[in-house]
């Protein structure tokens, strides 16, 4: 563990670190365009250029590791000299068409300008060099060539993290520029990434665009729904609508990265079809009431049909888009409340869907498989619970976040299940499993709520309410608190927080977590 | 003086392998093989202080001895025939007229770093070169010189060559390894150094053509024969490019420490035109401009010259006369390395733009007084900052001719139009 000394501050870090990292550490940023920690150091922008006492010239921070008694200066008139000239560079043939870039407001470009040039221009505009812009390259990315620093980022996230190559610098000097070969755009899984890489505004992502002012954007820290892997990711939204996902650094899940398809997976979370009030079925038709009249409804007929054919004649299934307390909560209910052992848990992918890969990609797309799993629920119970109904025992079924008619289409579902007498769905959107529930429950998405998931090799991550649920959807443990409360007339715990306290009391898999314990990156399944 | 790195002006055919063998041709190879250990090889060398005539100076029995003794990695061997700085006209006719000095040192250095592999890494435009150094390779193979059990000895050495794409980048010795490798030709970060990791991961030796080429006669006559040819601490016989405003320009093998000013009156035959001498461009384009004065002192070997500000460099030395316009050298400077930058980083990427297009503007007479400080300052900017140093190669040129020649910058900017172009000329370009 060497000691160094960087601006008079003491500090010790491991080997093999760089001056970039080990000034992190004591809160000292060295600006730097090229170097990113997931990929290799070419060390070229030379943003990063620090004094070093005893070296005969300024060192590059990023290729720069930490030695004994290394006395580092990041604020020396010399450092500063270079930084300034860097930046000179850099803008003298940049278009700065900040106005209309969307890069502005999260531009290292312009950060930087303002924490270490600051000065005028000594470059005539007429002069600068032009290069193609709004190019699309493919995969949703655009790129803007003038406003490219060379840092070759982009580059090296094709050749290093994806192998696929599909960008090159081209010419050489002050002409190049990042390009795709003739005719051979963008094609892997991982492409967003260059965007959120790209230091400028040079590549941009196509559905973005013009959308969004950056600096309207508030950030909520989620965890990607879109596959088992449940990538890290910030939620970008604006006034209750999301405008992207960004991946959030993971070094137990995602690294830096996230795939495409998870991160243009959020509009399907806002869509037209989302419900926002309960309904019930009248007359074939589904008609709007109360969530009194709801909970009144659905808690008089589990009292009725446990009267009369007993507690077994009710069950539900649980969808594993289903968060870890939603699951116990419901899990819960159904055992201990209505006192039934019917419980299944579901999955479903849609059968076109990317399958494995081995980056991150993983061909389940329910990111709480593994936490219904630790829960006692595996994916297996579908079939007895469909011949329970089948045999006349099974007569009614709560369905939370599983829209079985879209997996086993309608004739599948009528035969297994069109002999139930009462279906309560819970769902976020009116899909085809609600046109056939009696009763259905508007519940919130899972930017809307507080929870967590487990994904597949047992890493139980935090999900943090960006925004409230649309209308008067609740979040699906409100609604199940509810509903207990109905059924028993006592007041349980509703909050995510307090459910995974007695969920990590009564479940052997969930202890020793909490919720509030599971930090930035979340923590492993107990055994 | 005896010839010795251009032995072929007085031995016909020397390339031919038959004409090298009856004149001692190999007798240092076998000697290195047979009769020394590989760190007896690098001492000698050592001993001799050879210097590297690529450009730098390094001393070549140190750069030897940074490989890694026992390297589980196999070593490798590149020779630098890139020969791309402007003035420079040497290797080309090694190539040419004693490809089998070449490769007998070549030999010679890998058996002194246990390498059982070399690259010749060649200019792109060189293809005559390729084709005498190819034929001399195929030669010497046939006869046991070159290839597995070289003259008997159990040691293996391979020898290829390769012709680079045109760059002048690619005779930086990282970027020429970069090039070699199959990549763009992108210079290196340092550390590693190429000695630890160089060509495809492995330990490597970057030697020029030139610097090789000492090593056989070295071997055969000793380090101390060696000292007593110029100066001892920048020994040896140098092969100098002499070009530009002098009668007698080309080629020749000269002993290190002559004074340039023998080399414009008595070497070159004086002066084109008997005009007067304004300045010598010494090294390469790449080094700062002597102005008269300074030309008619220094003394051409490498520590004389780094004393007067400036380089030897690959020993070329470019003389101009009284009607050599300043301005225009310097612009004509810049545009080259502006083309040749491989714009891999910042500073010299957007630097050598930002120069030349200054320069187009001063030698136009555009220019404007405080774009002379603007010039010394973006140089300034450059310098040290970068990966390699082909940034320094037209930053410190641009700071001397802007020093050294303010006058004729400031005649440009007051007269509007370049002074040593006549009204005429003037027109007929327009
Ligand atoms: C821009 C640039 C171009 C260079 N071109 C050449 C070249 O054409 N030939 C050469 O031998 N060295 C060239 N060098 C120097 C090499 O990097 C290296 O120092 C040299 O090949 C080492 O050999 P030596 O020790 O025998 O001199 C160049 C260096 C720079 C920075
Ligand atoms: S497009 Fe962006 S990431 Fe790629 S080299 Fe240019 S600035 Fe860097
Ligand atoms: S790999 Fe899975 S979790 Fe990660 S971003 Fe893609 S869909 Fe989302
Ligand atoms: S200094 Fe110039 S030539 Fe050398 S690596 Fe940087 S951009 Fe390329
Ligand atoms: S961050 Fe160090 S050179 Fe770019």
């Amino acid at each position: 563990m060497p000691k160094l000394t960087i601006d008079g501050k003491q500090v010790e870090v491991a080997d093999g670190v760089n001056l970039i990292q080990a000034a992190e550490k004591l809160d000292i940023e060295i600006p730097h365009y090229c170097y990113h920690p997931g990929l290799s150091i070419p060390g070229n922008c030379r943003m990063c250029l620090v004094e070093i006492e005893k070296a005969p010239k300024l060192q590059i921070a990023c290729n720069t590791k930490v030695a004994e008694g290394m006395v580092v200066h990041t604020t020396s008139q010399k450092t500063k000299a270079a930084q300034r000239a860097v930046l000179e560079f850099l803008l003298i043939n940049h278009p700065i068409d900040c106005p209309v870039c969307d890069q502005a407001g999260e531009c290292k470009l312009q950060d930087y300008y303002m924490d270490y040039d600051e000065r005028p221009s000594r470059f005539p505009l007429a002069e600068k060099n032009r290069k193609g812009k709004a190019l699309d390259i493919g995969a949703g990315v655009m790129l803007d060539q003038e406003r490219c620093i060379l840092c070759a980022r982009c580059t090296r996230f094709f050749d290093e993290v994806t192998h696929t190559s599909e960008l090159a610098i081209f010419e050489r000097g002050d002409h190049n520029r990042i390009e795709i070969n003739p005719g051979q755009p963008i094609n892997n899984k991982y492409a967003g990434n260059v965007i959120d890489i790209c230091p400028v505004g040079a590549l941009t992502e196509k559905d973005f665009r013009f959308r969004m002012r950056v600096w309207y954007l508030h950030r909520r820290p989620s965890v990607c729904g879109g596959c088992e892997r449940g990538c890290s990711i910030d939620i970008h939204y604006h006034r209750g609508r999301i405008y992207r996902f960004k991946p959030r650094y993971n070094p137990d899940v995602n690294s830096y990265w996230m795939c495409d398809e998870g991160r243009h997976s959020f509009p399907e979370l806002q869509q037209e079809t989302r419900l926002t009030v309960p309904l019930v079925q009248q007359k074939d038709e589904l008609v709007a009431e109360t969530w009194a009249e709801a909970l009144r409804r659905s808690a008089s007929i589990i009292k009725n049909i446990g009267s009369d054919f007993g507690a077994n004649a009710i069950g539900a299934v649980i969808g594993a888009q289903s968060t870890n307390e939603e699951a116990f909560a419901l899990k819960k209910l159904i055992k201990d409340t209505i006192g039934s052992e019917k419980i299944a848990a579901f999955t479903w992918s849609p059968p076109n869907a990317s399958g494995d890969d081995d980056l991150l990609i993983r061909a389940n797309k329910n990111p709480n498989t593994r936490g219904l799993a630790a829960l006692g629920l595996p994916p297996d119970g579908l079939e007895s619970l469909a011949s329970a109904v089948g045999a006349g025992q099974l007569k009614m079924l709560i369905m939370l976040r599983a829209d079985l008619v879209r997996a086993m289409g309608e004739q599948e579902f009528m035969r297994k299940f069109g002999a139930l007498d009462y279906l309560l769905v819970l769902s976020t959107d009116a899909n085809e499993t609600c046109q056939m529930a009696n009763q259905v429950w508007p519940i919130a998405a899972y930017p809307e709520l507080e929870g967590s998931f487990t994904n597949f090799k047992g890493r139980v991550q935090r999900l943090y309410e960006a925004f409230p649920p649309p209308g008067q959807a609740l979040s699906a443990i409100e609604a199940i608190a509810r509903l207990g409360r109905a059924l028993e007339g006592v007041e349980r715990a509703q909050s995510a927080a307090a459910i995974f306290r007695q969920m990590a009391a009564e479940e052997p898999a969930f202890k020793g977590l909490s919720l509030e314990g599971l930090g930035e990156h979340g923590r492993d399944l107990a055994g | 003086m005896e010839r010795i790195l251009t032995r072929w002006l007085d031995i016909p055919d020397l390339k031919k392998l038959d004409v090298y063998l009856a004149n001692n041709g190999y007798a240092a190879a076998r000697k290195a093989f047979f009769d020394m250990k590989p760190e007896d090889i690098i001492n000698e060398v050592k001993n001799s202080n050879l210097r590297g005539r690529g450009g730098a100076a390094f001393p070549t029995g140190t750069k030897w001895s940074f490989i890694p003794k026992d390297s589980k990695k196999p070593v490798y061997v590149c020779v630098n025939g890139d020969e791309s700085e402007p003035g420079t006209f040497a290797n080309r006719y090694q190539f040419e007229n004693d490809p089998h000095g070449i490769i007998e040192g070549i030999l010679i250095t890998c058996r002194a770093v246990g390498s059982h592999t070399a690259y010749i890494y060649m200019r792109g435009e060189f293809t005559v070169q390729k084709r005498s150094i190819d034929a001399a390779l195929a030669e010497a193979r046939a006869r046991g010189y070159v290839g597995k059990n070289v003259m008997g000895s159990g040691y293996d050495v391979e020898i290829w060559t390769h012709r680079g794409a045109g760059a002048y980048i690619c005779g930086e010795e990282s970027a020429l390894l970069e090039s070699l490798e199959g990549k763009r030709g992108y210079p290196r970060n340092r550390p590693p150094f190429p000695a630890i990791q160089g060509a495809f991961g492995c330990p490597t030796v970057v030697n020029n053509i030139e610097t090789l080429s000492n090593v056989p006669h070295i071997i055969n006559r000793g380090a101390d024969w060696y000292k007593a040819i110029g100066p001892e601490k920048s020994p040896g016989t140098k092969l100098v490019c002499l070009s530009g405003h002098v009668n007698k320009p080309g080629l020749y093998e000269l002993p290190m420490g002559m004074p340039i000013k023998d080399m414009i009156y008595d070497i070159g035959g004086g002066m084109l035109d008997g005009k007067t001498l304004k300045g010598v461009i010494p090294g390469g384009s790449s080094f700062p401009v002597l102005n008269k004065e300074e030309s008619e002192r220094a003394i051409f070997d490498f520590d004389s010259m780094r004393a007067i500000g400036s380089a030897m460099g690959s020993g070329v030395v470019i003389v101009m006369h009284e009607d050599t316009c300043m301005v225009d050298m310097l612009r004509a400077t810049a545009h080259f390395y502006h083309h040749e930058s491989c714009g891999q980083c910042t500073p010299c990427r957007e630097g050598c733009g930002w120069i030349e297009k200054i320069m187009n503007e001063m030698e136009a007479g555009q220019g404007r007084i405080e774009q002379l400080d603007l010039l010394n300052n973006i140089s300034d900017n450059m310098v040290g900052n970068t990966i390699c140093v082909l940034a320094d190669s037209i930053a410190m040129p641009v700071k001397s001719y802007v020093t050294k020649f303010r006058g004729e910058f400031e005649a440009h900017i007051k007269l509007g139009r370049c002074p040593f172009k006549s009204a005429e000329a003037k027109a007929q370009a327009a």
